[in-house]
């Protein structure tokens, strides 16, 4: 197909109304494979993580994995789904090396959990409901390396090789309805339902649900609707758009590019798309020649999966505060605005800021060090947050030596850059670097006699009423201490000996 | 009953990578359709109040404990593969000149 030349997001707003579908996948944190006991560790030495189960070896018999259920459960409550009483694996059959069965175990018309929802909060503060078809519970594919094309691209290859380590982990793919009437925020809304549902499966703990390393994967359908048309335009589908910005940018792109389609007379095509991280665009994948026929039937290799009431309802109790309740929770005891929450959250410092607190730091001050040094650091060091050398805990002893007195901010400072600096504990470089607030008043009151004697003029200004002027004292002080004074203490002393009260 | 046509017969060979002449397609349409009439025969005693049966077996919810069991060995993985290269399986080129 041709490039079409874009129409501006607006225009292609007001002419069209977007309907979406969301279709993630997450891969689940159990120990071993969905349907076997083979483990599910990253990152390991190519086939090394393989029985004859997950290779589809003849005379196998897949089992399935508890937590895999119960995690699949876990999740379809989460969402406000029903869980079936009684449903089954599928298998879904097409022939592609990525699969050694030439089947994916996955459900088909009776999913696990169906019919809930996701109330996602905007940027404004603005509630969206995002409604779910249904989650249900499959297995990932193996690895492919495409070898002799280029830039290692199926196209072109001569051959491919395949690495199974992957191939049975336990993925629960999670489906929207189709969202309608998002109008201008639906890309803004995409992104927003994508970054709940990642918080929520990460407070469930059944994945970090870590999505540059696939753990989480998301498709986007989009079509367009001229406004006031009931039906639905032919979708687009936009696979495997892999992060928060990627998800928003992906819908953003299809809007306009759907309108310009439509707008020069054209049809869409039903297809997949690709979508490209550089430049935010998506091209067409390979044209399906025919329609996909999986000839899904039921796994005869696995009996149903009927989880008792009983099983669910103690599911239910068990789950977590849920992300967006918590969040508003900390933001009302912390005092902060949408907005401030918005870049905490944004900033992956809600758990620091918590741990922090629980630690014994003030909640003004945790956030304070997270959002401010600590966030810095981690920017330019390119970590997360959670991944830089030093503990909430240690956090929350620099704000309580602030706090007592012993550190002023400036020295604070100090100490956070050894402590990431792997040079200990905080009180360990407070001890090594000797940065302690100059507290001994006899050492501070020579200090602050030499100031005066040193800068009589200044003095003089202030014994006449003119407190104003203690500043410059307070600052030889602090210099003469090298910081390490209490600033407030200086000019309490300062006025002190020149016998003036502060008006 | 009008049974499988020749063309739903080939639009399965193509699914299953199966490579049939002309005649043989009408030779599977016919034995296809037998058996389908001899399972559709099960419906007919089916009534309503019996439920459809995935497995022979009146089992439900089989689960194993998320515990690690050993894997093969990549050697082990391998040895069956007709072709491999860096430990991998190796397969024929998976899309064809465009």
């Amino acid at each position: 197909m041709t490039v079409t030349e874009l129409v501006s997001y607006e225009d292609a707003l007001a002419s069209y109304d977007p309907v979406m579908g969301l279709e993630v996948h997450v891969e689940l944190g159990t120990k071993t494979k969905m349907f076997c006991g083979c483990s599910t560790e990253l990152k390991q030495d190519a086939n090394s993580q393989t029985c004859p189960t997950c290779l589809g070896l003849p005379g196998s018999l897949p089992v399935v994995n508890a937590i895999g259920v119960e995690s699949a459960i876990k999740i379809g409550l989460a969402l406000n789904c029903e869980i079936a009483e009684w449903c089954r694996f599928a298998r879904k059959n097409y022939f592609y090396p990525d699969m050694p069965k030439n089947f994916q175990t996955s459900q088909y018309d009776e999913p696990i959990a169906f019919n809930g929802y996701l109330d996602v909060q905007l940027e404004d503060g603005e509630i969206f409901r995002v409604e779910i078809e249904r989650a249900h519970m499959e297995e990932d594919t193996g690895k492919s390396l495409h070898v002799g094309g280029a830039t290692g691209r199926i196209h072109g290859a001569s051959h491919s090789l395949l690495d199974y380590n992957r191939a049975g982990i336990p993925l629960i793919e999670i489906v929207t309805k189709p969202i309608e009437g998002a109008g201008t925020r639906a890309p803004e809304v995409a992104k927003a339902y994508v970054a709940e549902l990642r918080e929520l499966i990460k407070a469930l703990g059944v994945s970090e649900a870590r999505m540059e390393q696939g753990q989480m994967r998301c498709d986007v359908n989009l079509s367009l609707r001229p406004h006031g048309r009931a039906e639905f335009g032919t979708r687009s589908e936009t696979k495997n758009v892999n992060s928060l910005r990627s998800v928003e940018r992906a819908a953003r792109f299809e809007i306009q590019r759907h309108a310009a389609v439509l707008n020069s007379g054209g049809t869409i095509v039903q297809e997949t798309r690709h979508f490209h991280e550089e430049d935010g665009s998506t091209t067409a994948g390979r044209i399906k020649d025919n329609a996909e026929d999986y000839r899904y039937f039921p796994e005869p290799d696995l009996v149903p999966v009927a989880p008792s009431r009983e099983w669910v309802e103690e599911l239910r109790r068990g789950l977590p505060e849920l992300p967006r309740v918590r969040r508003n929770r900390l933001r009302e005891e912390w005092g902060v605005s949408e907005h401030d929450m918005q870049s905490i959250l944004n900033a992956g410092a809600i758990d620091p800021i918590v741990a922090t607190i629980e630690a014994g730091a003030d909640a003004a001050s945790a956030r304070k060090w997270w959002m401010g040094e600590l966030a810095r650091n981690a920017n330019e060091s390119g970590r997360d947050l959670a991944s830089l050398p030093i503990t909430p805990e240690q956090v929350a002893r620099v704000t309580v030596l602030v706090k007592e007195g012993s550190l002023n901010d400036k020295l604070a400072r100090q100490v956070i850059e050894g402590v990431l600096a792997g040079e200990g504990g905080p009180d360990d470089v407070v001890e090594k670097r000797g940065l302690k607030v100059v507290s001994d008043e006899g050492a501070l009151g020579t200090a602050v006699d030499e100031a005066i004697a040193a800068n009589a003029g200044i003095a003089d200004k202030i014994r006449s009423g003119k407190v104003a002027a203690a500043g410059a004292l307070v600052g030889a002080v602090m210099k003469a201490t090298r910081g390490q004074a209490d600033a407030a203490r200086v000019r309490e002393l300062i006025l002190e000996k020149l016998g003036v009260t502060e008006g | 009953m009008p049974g499988i046509t020749r063309e739903e017969v080939a639009h399965l060979a193509r699914l299953a990578r199966l490579e049939l002449k002309g005649e043989e397609l009408d030779h599977f349409a016919g034995q296809l359709d037998d058996i389908i009439g001899a399972v559709a025969r099960v419906s007919e005693v089916a009534d309503q109040d019996v439920p459809p049966t995935s497995h022979p077996l009146p089992l439900t919810n089989v689960m194993r404990a998320d515990e690690v069991r050993p894997s093969l060995t990549p050697e082990q993985a391998l040895s069956g593969a007709p072709a491999q290269e860096q430990q991998r399986f190796k397969v024929p080129r998976i899309l064809g000149e465009d």
